[in-house]
């Protein structure tokens, strides 16, 4: 595992800034796009951090049943958006 | 009274078969009457609204579901899977009708008393409509809103033991046949090993892992009743690798029309008389490498070119039986057409044994394998199968570390060309320009 995915603060960090940066255009995001942000690890190892960040609430999930993504929490439609509270 | 005039569904009624549009008119009525006095956490109506949106989506000729969406348990990312539909004013009662999805166990064995709990469960907080089983395998329950989802969740696995199932782009819950349990034909312990894979690979069930979706199949024999061959992205089919066992007195058994011994293993025969057993014509005559023989009373079998297609021992069960040592084989890739067309799977490991007491090591070294593979190169949306199709069945087998066997060989290849590897060729690609030159002039 690379320095920068072992350190949860900064690896968070550098995951929050990629998809800020992409905000405009999208808010969610395969799992695969994270691969460029720790160009140095195994998708496995990536899997692990990126799903730790949506337990911790500073991601979430979007779903279509068939396939996943992940968004920072809050951005783009949610559950308000479709008449929910 | 229908809350919603139905005519275009009213006319799936008229059929021969059973229809699901009269079960749905059923449980709208049963909900309507509520004689159990069930506390509904979610509209009562919400059935005659499906019914509604049904036969709106039939007269517009389109869906009025929206996609997916956020929904889901804290710390899982599978099992839950949003559903909203674009007529609330219409159809309030299915403004929101979630689906999720629910680990069945292997074999799907259940007692009566867990089936009562479960739909008690799914009509108090839910609509009451279950698919008993979805094409994964999970038990389906549809239709339910955000907030009765964490509440459903705690009382499976608190109440119930019970665990939601895969969705999106997380392994499958793993699907199985009824294996040893009931079967004689099973080449092993198909349920022993579902329950295994299932803790083993927790973490990919329920959190997003891979490019896409990812299923484990796991059939007994090569009758392949689960059709795990077409549809899943890895399959375990039970085998063995020694010779079919023959009962020689049983098989004249057969011959002679013994009525102890009903030839098809005494399937439906329906109201046409087949006449009596022919062992060269049913048996003999369509095994598809015509590896048998019957002479002076005796079969024999050239087991080397048997290909496991099951139909000698299906027609005379009591004279046949699978081998002694079994295994499983192991094949990849299948896949529904939803990208280029639908794939079987291609034979990846033609025998492996099948080990409880270690793990079983040999089939979690492939599996790990193949998933290192898909997730480095494989695209968003990109299945197994298809990555097969793109970088070449050459290139599964180098990183899965197998070596090509004649049984990987469907047809004889129709490409001339061989591309060697620098690795594979004596010497490398380098060579001494100045000993070459020593015999070949400028």
């Amino acid at each position: 595992m690379s320095d920068l995915l072992d350190n949860t603060e900064e690896a968070t960090k550098a995951v929050v800034a990629f998809l800020e940066k992409k905000s405009k255009s999208k808010t969610k995001f395969y799992l695969k796009d994270f691969y460029k942000v720790f160009p140095d690890d195994k998708p496995r190892m990536i899997k692990k951090v990126v799903n730790k960040m949506v337990e911790r609430e500073i991601l979430e999930y979007w779903s279509s049943g068939s396939t996943t993504m992940y968004g920072l929490k809050g951005a783009g439609i949610q559950h308000s958006s479709e008449g929910e509270e | 009274m229908a809350k919603h005039e139905t005519p275009l569904l009213d006319q799936l009624e008229s059929g021969p078969w059973p229809s699901f549009v009269s079960d749905l008119k059923a449980q709208a009525e049963r909900r309507a009457k509520n004689e159990e006095g069930i506390e509904f956490q979610i509209p009562s109506d919400t059935v005659d609204d499906l019914l509604g949106i049904l036969e709106l989506s039939f007269k517009h000729g389109r869906t009025h579901w929206k996609h997916g969406g956020i929904v889901g348990v804290f710390g899982y990312g599978g099992g839950v899977i949003g559903r909203y539909c674009d007529q609330p004013q219409a159809f309030p009662g299915v403004e929101h009708f979630h689906t999720m999805r629910v680990n069945q166990p292997a074999g799907k064995y259940y007692t009566t008393d867990y089936l009562r709990t479960l739909t008690k469960l799914w009509d108090f907080r839910g609509s009451g409509i279950t698919n008993m089983h979805g094409a994964t395998g999970d038990i389906i329950l549809l239709g339910t809103t955000t907030p009765q989802i964490e509440e459903i969740f705690h009382t499976l696995t608190h109440d119930m033991g019970q665990d939601l199932g895969g969705s999106g782009s997380n392994l499958r819950t793993p699907a199985d046949c009824l294996g040893q349990s009931r079967c004689e034909y099973s080449c092993y312990d198909t349920n022993a090993m579902v329950y295994f894979l299932t803790n083993e690979y927790q973490d990919e069930l329920h959190r997003p892992a891979f490019p896409y979706k990812f299923k484990f199949k796991l059939d007994g024999c090569p009758n392949c009743c689960v059709a795990s061959i077409a549809r899943s992205d890895m399959s375990f089919i039970g085998t063995w690798r020694d010779d079919i066992r023959v009962d020689q007195d049983a098989v004249n058994k057969y011959v002679e029309n013994d009525a102890a011994y009903p030839a098809n293993a005494g399937a439906f025969r329906g109201s046409k008389d087949w006449g009596p057993f022919d062992l060269e014509k049913e048996v003999l005559g369509l095994c598809p490498t015509k590896c048998m023989k019957f002479e002076n009373q005796k079969l024999s079998i050239d087991n080397a070119n048997c290909t496991r297609c099951m139909h000698c021992i299906n027609v005379m069960p009591r004279a046949l039986k699978i081998g002694k040592e079994t295994g499983c084989s192991i094949l990849v890739g299948a896949k529904a057409p939803i990208l280029d067309g639908a794939q079987m799977g291609s034979l990846l490991v033609p025998f492996v044994e099948v080990n409880p007491d270690n793990d079983y090591e040999a089939i979690t070294e492939v599996i790990e394998n193949v998933w290192d593979w898909w997730m480095e190169e494989g695209k968003n949306r990109e299945r197994l199968g298809e990555l097969i199709m793109r970088q070449g069945f050459q290139k599964l087998l180098e990183v899965t570390g197998i070596k090509a066997q004649p049984q990987h060989v469907q047809y004889p290849r129709t490409n001339p060309y061989i591309f060697w590897k620098e690795d594979e060729v004596e010497g490398g690609w380098e060579r001494d320009v100045e000993e070459y030159r020593k015999h070949h002039q400028r």
